[in-house]
């Protein structure tokens, strides 16, 4: 897979499936799959619709992809997020990351998440009972990506 | 020319996706682009955005980035994917 941006629905349990049966070489795979949630900010949410900018898109996730593959020891590192409209509970974004032993997984699978959440272009709009609004941006993502700036392969 | 996108908010905010400018001899940098459009008051003060996050040719960048003929920059607000 390595990187998808789709207006369908997934199924994680499937996309892990297949990353595992492509390479025996996996010893472990960490995933992180991200779901529409029914509440934010004490309001109900009754759909989410999520814009992203063509073109840009793909770019961006293959360069948070590239970056993570040269910081981490990884087999391979996959990202699917989906645009357009979304129903409550539907996976919105599955990353998995793949290798030898878990300690690169996990790291490098947090990375990717803080880096995607910052820099892919992706906007979500929620439609609550009251309306529809574009979601802010949150400065504690922004807090969290900025903590691998400092970081590199030797000191992890 | 200049290609300037404009996405999520500020798209709505401005009625607009895109827009076509003729690159300007004193423009040097992307800030330079967005202060010209937000001089244009109304709508355009959407991009007075202290949070507002820029690409040029499909990169995030800062908006000190420099510019030149034929390329393709976007202003947006931050992200929220994930």
């Amino acid at each position: 897979m390595s990187i998808r941006v789709q207006t369908a629905p997934f199924d994680p349990g499937h996309e892990l499936n297949a990353i595992h049966a492509g390479n025996m070489n996996v010893g472990a795979v960490v995933t992180f799959v991200g779901y529409v949630r029914d509440i934010n900010q004490e309001q109900s949410i009754q759909k989410l619709f999520l814009e992203h900018y063509p073109g840009m898109t793909e770019k961006a996730l293959n360069k948070i992809r590239e970056e993570a593959m040269q910081r981490w020891p990884l087999i391979d590192a996959h990202i699917l997020h989906r645009v357009g409209p979304l129903s409550l509970a539907e996976p919105i974004v599955f990353v998995a990351t793949s290798s030898m032993h878990r300690d690169a997984a996990f790291t490098a699978c947090e990375f990717i998440m803080d880096y995607l959440k910052t820099r892919a272009p992706f906007w979500k709009k929620e439609q609550t009972d009251s309306g529809s609004h574009w979601v802010e941006g949150r400065d504690s993502d922004t807090l969290a990506a900025s903590r691998w700036n400092s970081h590199n392969k030797e000191n992890q | 020319m200049l290609t300037v996108h404009f996405l999520a908010r500020y798209r709505e905010a401005l009625n607009c996706e895109s827009e076509q400018l003729s690159l300007q001899t004193e423009w040097q940098t992307i800030d330079d682009v967005r202060q010209f459009l937000v001089a244009r008051n109304g709508a355009w003060s959407v991009l007075n955005d202290p949070r507002l996050m820029c690409a040029r040719n499909q990169d995030v960048c800062s908006l000190q980035e420099p510019i030149q003929a034929g390329d393709e920059l976007a202003l947006f607000p931050m992200v929220t994917g994930g």
